[in-house]
Parts: C-alpha cells; structure tokens; sequence
C-alpha cells in the first residue's frame, strides 16, 4: 500500500492507517488525518517538499517526512 | 468546587479556540484592548487577561493561546490545560469556556469543542467565518446545532461587531443558568477505564483530565500531575491501557476516531454543503500562488516590496526622529545651564529615549505588512513555499519570514519570531536573527570600505565587499541555527503541520491591534531598559570628568573658545573616563586583531548601540562628537597611526579594517535586540547566551581575518 508521499499530485483517495504510537501520529490525527477518511494531495512545493492536502475540507501542509507515516489507498 | 463565596465576583470565562479562527479579535473587541498579560513562570507563552461589563455584570476573559487540541507535550501547553481546568495555582478555576470555531471549516474545529465539553464546565460555541462557510456553499442551522448540542451556539463576526450583543448576554445568562455540554460518546471500555483513572484524581479530575491520561502515549502529563498534585497515576495508567491493549484498541487512534465519528453525528443534521465541490477562491488563487515559478516570483515580489517599503518608508520618519531629538536636545541646551544634568538629561536620556523611539517606525511598518500578510493567508503559503530551504538548517518555514525582517532589524525580527508554534524553532531563530546584517550596520561597513577597500581598486569592488559583509550573516545565521538546533535546542519538535486557511480580506481592527501590541510592548518592556542602557553608557563616558591631577574638563571646555583644543579636552577626558580605561586596558585583547586602544574604546562603546561606533570614532581620534563631514573622518582613518605615534606605523591596512568590519558583522552590539530576546523569552539566560556566544564568534573571526590576512600582505 503506497503512503502519502509516494503518490502523484492531484491524486484522490482513502487515508488507510497511519504508522506509529507516537505524539506525531497523534499530532496527525488530531488534525483530522485519521483512517477512513477522504483525502486529495493538491500540490507540493517547489522544492517537492512539503505537500499540500485537502483533508477533512481545509488544506494542510505536511512534510515528506510525516506524510511517510500516512499510508492511503487511491481511488 | 465552584462555590467561591466572595461578595464582588467577577464571571470568569477561558477562552478558547483553533489558530486561524479569529479568537484573538474576538479578545481584542470583547476587551477593547484592556487586557494585560499574565505572569506565569517557566513558560515562553503570554496569556492575555481582559475584562468587559455587560449590564452590569463584570467579565473576565483569559485568552488561552490558539490550539487544535488540549494535549499538553510541552510546559507551554501544559499551562494552557491547567489554566482551562483551574489546575494553575495562581488562577481559579474559569466559571465557563467560550470556545470559538471556524465555521467554513466546522469539523476540525470542533475537535478541540470535544475536549472542552469533557471539562466539567459549561460552554458557549461561538462560530466564526460564517460568510466563508456560506460563500464556499455551506448552510449551517445553527438553532438546530444549538439544540442538538444542549448549549448556546452564536454566530458572530467580531471585526464587524456582529452577533456580539447576543454572546455576550449569552455568557451573563450562564450566571443563573448554566446549560451543561454533552459529553463525546467513547466505547464503554475506555469509558470504564477512564474511569478509574478519574477516581485517583479526586477533586481536581474531570472526564477530560482522566481521558488526556489514558490516551496521551508520552507520559509527559502524567508526570506532570503526579509532581503537583503528588498523586501516584502511572501504574493505574498502564493497567488501565494493558487492559484496552488486549481488547484489540488502538490507544493512539482511539481519541481521534471517536472524536470526529461524533462531531460528524452531532453536525451532519445541522449542515448541509453543496453536491458537487465547485473550485473556491482560494483554490484557484493556490495555483497561482503556490506555483513552482509563478508562487516564487510572487514570493520575492512580495519580500522585495515589503523590504523597499521598511527602508524607504523608515527612513525619513527614523530622520525625523532624529532632527526632534536633535530639537529637543538644543531646546534643552538652550534653558538648562551647562553641566552634569545637561549632557545626563541631553546626552544620556534623550539619547536613550531617542534611541528607543527610533525602532518604531520599523517596528510599525514591518508589522503592518506582516500582519496584513498574516491576516488574508499568505502568510502560511509564504512558510511552506520556504519550508524545505528552512528545514536544511533545522528550522520551518515560518522562521524565513522573521530572519529576513532581521536584515532591517533585528528587534522587529525578533518580535517576528512569534508566529512560529515549535518552541524550540522559535528560539533558535530568535538566537540567530541578530546574525543577519541589519542596517545599523550598514555606516561601519560604508565608512571602512570607503577608507581603504575603494582607492586602488576596480569600481566593482566596493559593492562585492558590502555584499559579502551581508554574506557573512545570511551564511552564518543558518549554520548557527543548524548548530543550536543539534546540540543545546535537540529534540523531537511537534511534526511541522500547518493549516494554510482559506484567503480572506485582512480586517483594518486586527491589523491594527496587532501593530498598537508589537510597539506597545516594545516600548513598555524593551524600551525602559534600552534607554537605562544608555544613561549607563553616557555614564561611564562622563566620569570621572576631573582628571588625577584635578583638572575638571567640563568646565575647561566651557571655558575655552577655540574647537581644536576643545576636541582635544574632550578626547582626554574621554581616555580617562571609565569606559576609556577600559578600553585602554584591554588593548592586549584586541590587538591581536589589529586595533589599539581607540578601537578598543569605540567598539566597548557601541556595544549598547552599534550605530553610535561612527561617534565615537570621531571622539577619540579627535573630530569632537559632531564631527559633520564624514569625509574628514576617513581620511584621520586613513592617515592614524598606532597610539597615534608619527613613528608608528599606519593602524589601518586591509586586513585591520577587515577585521574591525566582521567583528561588527557577528558582533552583538545591540542592546536593544538583547533587551526584545529577554522579553519574548522571559529569561535573561537567553540575551546573556546570544550576547556571549555572538561576541566570542566575532572574536574569533576577526582574529582569523587579521592574522590571515596578514600572511597575504
């Protein structure tokens, strides 16, 4: 199953699981990054990093580095 | 616990709400900017406390610092916690909780509604951005919400004043009648556990507190409680989550999953959005913005104006400054006879209000743009179009913004750092700021580079060695960052998530609170002690003013008609003053970088100010303070010799005055920016940190350019 990271700009899906039992997945969860729900990956930077994501109908940004503990399936 | 007997009892409310929602104008016309900040130790936080009367009834409001959820992982939101749960020792317990929730984006914001309603307290929702939730084609009913809720839901629009009348009878009419929130629906076994954590807490727990327990995975909190309320938790903690474990919970997810599955229960009657998503606003300004080349040169078209616009508009208003302190000072000169309180009053506290009073124009102007940039939403596009440059060196991308205020100034810089949410990225950018180049330093390296970088040399050159003068900052700035945030700022920060809200026009109101607090503060708390600095520094300059062999140079200067024996009583005085023995005395130190004691006096002298280092160059090689033509004074530079001995060779070659300019370049000569360091970061181990630390790299790089360069010549 691919993560957040690995997945072309533009592409629609479904949050899956995230990985960890950390305060960082917990950080992601509380800003609504929680399985089951839709997800699109709008844009990413310049630089290709952080991204930008439509999720729970507001956009955030978020790095590479967490957006590898978000794994998704694409619909 | 809320029987508080006391005969004039204020109503006391928290409030409380997402970043972005506007709860900070809401404070703002709720108080009408009476508020003062709360003096809580340990923490980096300012908590605002404000009060208002409503038909007769006085409300207090403590402003709790915009969050998407009460989960405390560091002292700062710890204290947000205690503050809301009446837990902080030097408040009470709030009577309610007035939580404000962006309406356009409902769901995430009630996350954080779902954590006060387990409180114990009632709460009264107050919605914001109602004309973006219905332009984006969002209906909220929110008597329906209000019902479905049990509690009081308003909508208000707190710039344009609306809906104020009503949340504020609605908070009065708590007093008599308080409405309690639901309660977040949980499965029965972590309500069960739950519970038994509740049971340990005594008088101090609520549904929230035994919840945070059971669910926060770090054990910061739990620590936490059990040193202050001298409770023994962690052992029922763990059974209670071995237990959960067992049943096939995930503890980590549990919290979210149940909270949003029952926000979504309680709104999804009381909402409804449109079918299909139409392309908003703020999506097709995103392409634009946000765009791999057209969002950089927005970007740097942006930088580019704002900086044109703090030099060029500081500028004559930082002269006019100038020339009223300059008015002032002859008007004083003019009624007060000539002695100590004149040149205390003339040259030591007008020169330190003024002092003071020049940062302003910077300050407003930079602010202005900034939170105008904040307030319609680039400022987020701005910190993730520079997240990945930042992250290189440790930081976010919402430290760019604040080091690149720093190359007008520092102090503005500083003060610039607040948007940025991780603690310890704040800090280190607060610690590398006065790195960059700031205009102050600009007269050093243009008065230096016309002396002895220019004659000789191809009409390119001048302009490279300023250039690499600003180098040297925006080099060094993020190695240093790199550095503390490896070594004495490591740790594992918050993930950097940052919401990037919808565009909006930028309200007059808050811009404006945000530029009346920036300058209130400065001038209230850094002001006081830069213009103490610089009674101090005109002090040690004065005195003694009678030589060892009794000569009273005040009054010989008085009495003598002729300007060249003037300048040169005032030089003598000047060399046996305090701060001239001083700088005599650590002749050693600073010889190796190629100055004598003259340099010596004048950098000891500008370490309050730097700006004041082209004075008191002319003071002790003998132009007098005023010395009017700048010309004058570097051609005396170009001429000096060592101790002023004709036999002596040249003080200056390249390498010394390449010397004198990096240790101006690292050196933090800025009593100013340590004072904003130790406002915003409450300590003064900061300002003493940043002040050695700088003082002792200037050192060794101007010890390095001196003796390298030495070898070349």
């Amino acid at each position: 199953m691919p993560t957040l990271d690995q997945v072309p700009i533009g592409c629609k899906g479904i949050i899956s699981s995230i990985k960890g039992e950390d305060a960082t997945a917990q950080r992601l969860m509380e800003m609504g990054v929680i399985e089951g729900e839709p997800f699109e990956l709008v844009a990413s930077a310049p630089m290709g990093d952080p991204l930008e994501i439509k999720v729970q109908g507001y956009r955030l940004s978020i790095r590479k580095s967490e957006a590898a503990l978000v794994f998704v399936q694409v619909s | 616990m809320h029987e508080i007997t006391a005969p004039l009892k204020s109503f006391r409310i928290a409030l409380l709400g997402n970043p972005n929602t506007g709860k900070t104008t809401l404070f703002n016309v709720l108080t009408g900017l009476n508020h003062r900040v709360g003096n809580y130790p340990g923490v980096t936080v300012e908590i605002k406390k404000g009060s208002f009367v409503h038909q007769s009834n006085a409300i207090e409001i403590l402003d709790i610092p915009g969050t998407y959820s009460l989960a405390p992982r560091s002292p700062d939101e710890l204290l947000s916690v205690e503050l809301v749960l009446g837990l902080n020792p030097l408040e009470k317990v709030p009577d309610a909780l007035l939580v404000i929730a962006d309406a356009s984006n409902l769901e995430r914001n009630l996350y954080l509604a779902t954590q006060a309603f387990e409180t114990g307290l009632p709460v009264i929702l107050a919605l914001s951005m109602v004309d973006l939730a219905t332009a984006s084609g969002v209906k909220i009913d929110f008597k329906a919400l209000s019902e479905k809720l049990g509690i009081p839901v308003i909508a208000i629009h707190a710039s344009k004043r609306k809906g104020l009348d009503e949340l504020k009878n609605a908070i009065v009419s708590l007093q008599t009648e308080k409405r309690m929130p639901p309660v977040p629906v949980f499965s029965q076994d972590v309500i069960s556990n739950r519970a038994k954590i509740l049971g340990l807490l005594g008088d101090k727990g609520s549904l929230f507190l035994a919840g945070r327990l059971l669910f926060e995975t770090d054990g910061f909190l739990a620590q936490q409680l059990e040193r202050k309320l001298s409770l023994s938790l962690t052992p029922a903690i763990l059974e209670s989550r071995e237990a959960l474990k067992s049943l096939g919970i995930n503890l980590v997810s549990i919290e979210a999953k149940s909270r949003y599955a029952w926000i979504r229960e309680m709104v999804q009657p009381c909402v409804s959005k449109p079918e299909s998503k139409v392309t908003g606003f703020t999506d097709r300004v995103d392409r634009i913005l946000t765009h791999k080349v057209f969002g950089m040169f927005f970007f740097f078209l942006i930088m580019f104006s704002m900086f044109t616009g703090l030099f060029v508009l500081a500028k004559p208003l930082m002269e006019w400054i100038g020339e009223a302190k300059n008015l002032v000072g002859q008007g004083l000169e003019s009624v007060l006879p000539d002695g100590m309180l004149r040149s205390l009053l003339v040259d030591g506290l007008l020169e330190g209000v003024g002092g003071v009073v020049v940062f302003l124009p910077q300050i407003v102007i930079l602010f202005g743009f900034l939170s105008v940039l904040e307030d319609c939403g680039y400022m987020a596009r701005a910190a993730f179009l520079m997240d990945r440059v930042m992250a290189k060196c440790g930081l976010s991308g919402k430290s760019f913004i604040p080091l690149l205020s720093s190359v007008a100034c520092a102090v503005p810089g500083v003060l610039a750092t607040r948007v940025i949410e991780d603690k310890r990225d704040r800090l280190a950018t607060i610690l590398v700021a006065p790195l960059m180049s700031c205009s102050a330093r600009l007269p050093v390296y243009v008065l230096f580079i016309g002396a002895f970088l220019t004659e000789g040399y191809g009409w390119w050159f001048p302009g490279l060695v300023l250039f690499l003068m600003y180098g040297i900052g925006f080099v060094t700035a993020p190695l240093a960052a790199m550095l503390f945030k490896s070594t004495i700022l490591k740790g594992k920060g918050a993930p950097f998530l940052m919401e990037l809200p919808v565009y909006k026009t930028p309200s007059f109101s808050v811009v404006f609170a945000r530029i009346y607090e920036a300058s209130f503060s400065f001038l209230k708390r850094a002001g006081t002690l830069i213009a103490a600095t610089m009674v101090l520094i005109w002090a040690v300059l004065y005195f003694p003013y009678v030589s060892s062999t009794g000569e009273n140079y005040p009054e010989r200067i008085a009495a003598t008609e002729n300007k060249e024996q003037q300048d040169a009583l005032l030089l003598e005085w000047k060399k046996n003053s305090y701060l001239g023995r001083a700088g005599r005395s650590i002749e050693p130190m600073v010889k190796p970088l190629g100055w004598d004691w003259r340099i010596g006096v004048a950098t000891l002298a500008s370490f309050p100010a730097r700006e004041v280092v082209v004075g008191t160059l002319s003071i002790v090689f003998g132009l007098g303070k005023d010395a009017q033509d700048e010309q004058q004074l570097l051609e005396i530079l170009q001429k000096a010799r060592w101790n002023d001995d004709p036999d002596q060779p040249l003080l200056f070659n390249v390498p010394s005055a390449l010397s004198l300019m990096v240790f101006f370049a690292l050196c933090c000569q800025c009593g100013s920016t340590l004072m904003v360091i130790r406002q915003e970061t409450g300590t003064w181990f900061w300002p003493a940190f940043t002040f050695i630390y700088m003082t002792g790299l200037a050192y060794i790089a101007a010890l390095l350019t001196f003796q390298v360069g030495m070898l070349f010549l």
